[in-house]
């Protein structure tokens, strides 16, 4: 089985979220980069499927050099080769149209992307790269099992969960359960340094949406603090002051 | 031209997003002067379809294909592709659930559009077009503009109330037709939780924490989500030990929500976690320790046992329930 397995680099979950430029840019320094959380437990599940299955996990991302460490990390983890498209993303649809572009006559049997990544939450990438590739796609998925080309699924959907039967090639995208993260161990890191890593360059492709300003939420004007031998108090300030109940 | 809004239902029924999406483009064509035509797809009950003109739609396309009953992302987007070119559409609205965020993509390549996921604000179009969309998961908002001719919003749930505009719509049938390919992925089995309300959508939210100190202390949170008609949520170490299913993880790295009320019971208030509540309207915390993050970025406090206060806020609860009654 050839699975590939897109990875994106985003600001570590603790990171304090600031812009420069007049708010149009965000403000990377000092700033640590961790490769998307959902893309981290798409890639150990992919790699499950390989030590099951046999096969390759590449993964890409589209990025400039400074990717590399979080690349190289992947493939420390287990990931066989990578591919860099070095160019900067700009929004999914540019992301997107340039996995498919640099894939299209690889012929993968699955395709992973994270649910959504943690920073522009849009989770695009799944349906757009499945669209562009004329396969189909099954988002959100907690759990994957392959069984003579077939894939069986359970994804999220609104209020409950939905079991899914496709066939390979597909796109799918990772959601929390599917896979618990692997810590890379110091073969694995060693064996990464050597292992291939592959830099294109973009395809000449247009992004379609763009950022013009970012905000901060406005703070809150302060806590009003109800005594905890009075609490029900609590609950007609929520009725008669605040009108949400 | 037209805005296409997509109104999605359940077995037939029209979900609350829903309305909120079909008001939502009723109001972005009372300034472009489009008209708002709502696509229903799959069987729906008797009556319902009216329901989107009472929400704003001028004319409903109906494409009521049985094929088309259970949810589809590849079928749902080749029949939404074929509607919105049918009507010559220019916007297209729906909500980012689940299953708009499978289909949305998808449609987005099929009709070269610009798509902005997760937009909490109408579009701003006095230079260029611009919608206001939550990132880094909540921790900051931008400003997006799209440049493509035709554009797709996806609307966060609860970003904009449903208003009744009770106007007299046109119904037209729509056949759609269908490549073998738009059902490649099939749905096997479907397990919805029943009688409560989804965490997603929900308007009030009562949510627990590590200081619930275990699962079986979740019975007086579970009272007061449904003296409230509220739903339930925690902070990931909680569903990460098992306490309560991963569907109810918010924040950073589970799912972000935007209720007007947020009751936090036992939760510290990470960065992480904030990142995923802090959109919420109405936050309260309940915290034993003074010094708990959250009361900083909470609307009302409470510093007391989760033990002690809980209680009295069920009985307070349900005894002003009763006095509306
Ligand atoms: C990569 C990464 C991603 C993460 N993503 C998320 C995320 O999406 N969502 C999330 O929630 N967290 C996330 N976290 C974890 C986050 O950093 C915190 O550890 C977590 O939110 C803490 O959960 P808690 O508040 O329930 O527990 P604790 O931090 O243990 O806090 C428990 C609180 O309960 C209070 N308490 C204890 N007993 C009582 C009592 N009897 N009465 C009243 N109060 C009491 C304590 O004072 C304390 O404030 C993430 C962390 C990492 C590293």
């Amino acid at each position: 089985m050839k699975i590939l397995v897109c990875i994106s680099n985003v600001p570590d979950t603790t990171t304090k979220i600031t812009f420069t430029d007049n708010n149009t840019k965000f403000n990377s320094a000092g700033v640590q980069f961790i490769i998307n959380p959902y893309d981290e437990l798409a890639l150990t599940k992919a790699l499950e499927l390989v030590e099951k299955h046999q096969g390759t996990v590449t993964v890409i991302n589209v990025g400039l050099a400074d990717t590399e460490p979080n690349i190289r990390k992947a493939l420390a983890i287990g990931a066989n080769d990578a591919i860099r498209i070095n160019a900067q993303p700009t929004d999914a649809f540019f992301v997107a149209s340039q996995i498919a572009e640099a894939v299209k006559s690889e012929n993968y049997d699955l395709i992973f992307t994270g649910r959504e990544s943690i920073d522009y939450n849009s989770g695009q990438v799944c349906g757009l790269l499945a669209e562009m590739l004329a396969l189909p796609s099954v988002n959100v998925i907690n759990t994957l099992d392959i069984d003579n080309g077939v894939a069986t699924m359970e994804r999220d959907i609104d209020g409950g969960r939905e079991v899914v039967k496709c066939n390979l090639p597909m796109v799918v995208s990772a959601q929390k359960e599917l896979a618990e993260p692997r810590i890379p161990n110091m073969r694995g890191i060693m064996a990464a340094r050597t292992k291939p890593l592959k830099v294109v360059d973009p395809a000449s492709l247009p992004n379609s949406t763009e950022i013009a300003v970012y905000e901060l939420p406005q703070p809150k004007a302060g806590c009003k603090m109800i005594d905890a031998e009075k609490a029900e108090e609590l609950i007609s300030l929520l009725h008669n002051e605040a009108k949400v109940i | 031209m037209a805005i296409l809004v997509f109104a999605e239902n359940i077995e037939g029924i029209y979900k609350k997003s829903s309305f909120e999406a079909v008001s939502y483009a009723a109001a972005i064509a009372s300034t472009t002067g489009d008209k708002v035509i709502a696509a229903s797809l799959g069987t729906v009950e008797g009556g319902r379809l009216e329901e989107l003109a009472r929400y704003g739609a001028d004319k409903i396309v109906n494409a009521s294909d049985k094929k088309l009953d259970v949810f589809n992302p590849q079928a749902y987007a080749s029949v939404l592709a074929q509607i919105a070119k049918q009507e010559n559409a220019t916007i297209v609205v729906l909500s980012n659930t689940y299953s708009g965020k499978s289909l949305a993509p998808r449609l987005a390549v099929k009709l070269n559009a610009g798509l902005v996921s997760g937009v909490i604000t109408l579009p701003e179009t006095s230079s260029g077009f611009k919608v206001k969309k939550t990132v880094f998961s909540g921790k900051a908002f931008a400003d997006v503009e799209i440049k493509n001719q035709v554009k797709i919003l996806a609307l966060t749930a609860n970003s904009y109330s449903p208003q009744e505009l009770n106007k007299a719509a046109e119904i037209a049938e729509f056949s759609a037709s269908f490549s073998d390919s738009d059902f490649a992925s099939q749905s096997v089995e479907v397990k919805r939780v029943s009688g409560k309300i989804p965490l997603t959508e929900a308007e009030l939210v009562v949510s627990g924490g590590r200081g619930m100190k275990g699962p079986e202390n979740w019975a007086m949170l579970e009272e007061l989500a449904n003296v409230l008609g509220a739903a339930t949520a925690c902070s990931k170490p909680v569903s990460d030990m098992h306490w309560r299913p991963h569907s109810e993880h918010v924040g950073q790295t589970g799912i972000t929500i935007k209720p007007n009320l947020y009751i936090a019971c036992g939760i510290s208030g990470a960065i992480q976690h904030l990142a995923g509540v802090s959109s919420s309207k109405v936050i309260v915390a309940i915290n034993k320790d003074p010094e708990a993050p959250f009361f900083k970025a909470a609307d009302y406090g409470i510093i007391g046992d989760v033990f002690d206060v809980v209680p009295k806020l069920v009985t307070a609860a349900k005894n002003l329930k009763s006095s509306q009654n």
